[in-house]
């Protein structure tokens, strides 16, 4: 499958896919969406894959070394500066100018 | 040149808006550039899929080489958001047809609560202020997409380590969601079932069996709380 093709099908998945998560509660209006089951996953599953999510970013590199100390410092670092400014561009662009500052220095 | 009230209005509103997705934007597109594919593909995803946090995960999945089936997953879940707080809207949306099916595609957080926040003026039709922040609100994500993308490609800096963008958007989207929830229960089973998975399981899986993990925790809770509290409960 050449390139053309291969990124237009996952363009096309990924805009039909996000389309249908806002589309649904238009769809199944109150019928669906006032069941507690429901309630229950839509108050703690975003939580539960934003941490799933942070996790994923560091597949290959999670270990119990010093080599992780450097992601760890830099995730620290995000949270602190979100937790003082709230601003999720400082926080985020603070955080990744570190960690490339530490990459590219060798550290990483 | 003078504008409308509407378009003032309309302007003035998307502002920050418009400060937060050009810079967005372009970190999404120089992060897109370093997949070494041509930069309309970025704004392509910006018109197509339109999702600030689904994009910056596309583009960790295609780094990883994940399967479709991953990808569609993994978007269904961290757009399922956009699924439990959409309802609010329904009863105040007035516009019919496209415009309705156009709104919906672009709702996004931002536009989501630039809609519900602002109390509008009595002469300003409701609908044709809801239609015209969702589309300039996507004006200014494409603008940054684009410039990234296009500026990533073009300049010779070294970008190593870039890809920190995406973990970082994650940090801080965990963190709002424990502000809106202030309860540090999921973040602990998550940690614990995440770390879990990765080291015990399946590295190249992990999001898929981490996620059913969850969703097999999150169902038997309920359950048990629901026999505890009795059927009527």
């Amino acid at each position: 499958m050449n390139e053309f093709w291969y990124l237009s099908s996952v363009i096309a998945l990924l805009a039909g896919v996000t389309f249908l998560t806002r589309a649904l509660p238009f769809m199944v209006l109150g019928r669906l969406a006032d069941h507690p089951l429901l309630e229950h996953l839509g108050r703690f599953l975003p939580p539960i894959v934003m941490v799933l999510l942070v996790i994923y970013s560091f597949k290959n590199d999670v270990a119990f070394s010093l080599d992780f100390l450097p992601e760890l410092g830099c995730l620290l670092l995000v949270t602190a500066l979100h937790l003082a400014f709230r601003q999720a561009l400082i926080s985020i662009v603070g955080g990744t100018a570190m960690y490339m500052l530490l990459v590219q220095m060798g550290v990483g | 040149m003078t504008l409308s009230p509407l378009n003032t209005l309309v302007l003035r509103t998307s502002l920050p808006v418009m400060f937060g997705y050009l810079p967005l934007g372009a970190a999404f597109g120089v992060l897109f550039s370093e997949l070494d594919h041509h930069w309309l593909y970025a704004t392509a995803m910006g018109l197509f899929i339109y999702a600030g946090a689904g994009q910056f995960l596309a583009v960790g999945l295609l780094a990883n080489q994940a399967t479709l089936t991953e990808m569609a997953v993994a978007t269904l879940l961290i757009n399922s958001r956009h699924i439990f707080y959409g309802l609010s809207l329904i009863s105040r949306m007035p516009n019919r047809g496209w415009r309705r099916l156009y709104q919906i595609f672009g709702l996004t957080d931002e536009t989501y609560s630039l809609i519900t926040a602002t109390s509008l003026p009595a002469d300003i039709d409701r609908g044709q202020f809801q239609l015209r922040v969702t589309a300039i609100n996507q004006l200014y994500w494409l603008v940054g997409c684009t410039v990234g993308a296009w500026l990533g490609s073009q300049l010779e800096f070294s970008t190593d380590g870039i890809a920190f963008v995406l973990p970082a958007l994650f940090m801080v989207l965990t963190i709002e969601q424990y502000k809106h929830l202030r309860d540090m229960r999921p973040f602990v089973t998550a940690l614990a079932i995440g770390l879990g998975t990765l080291l015990l399981i399946s590295r190249e899986q992990m999001l898929l069996i981490a996620i059913l993990l969850s969703l097999s925790v999150l169902m038997m809770q309920y359950a048990a709380r629901r026999t505890h509290k009795g059927p009527e409960a």
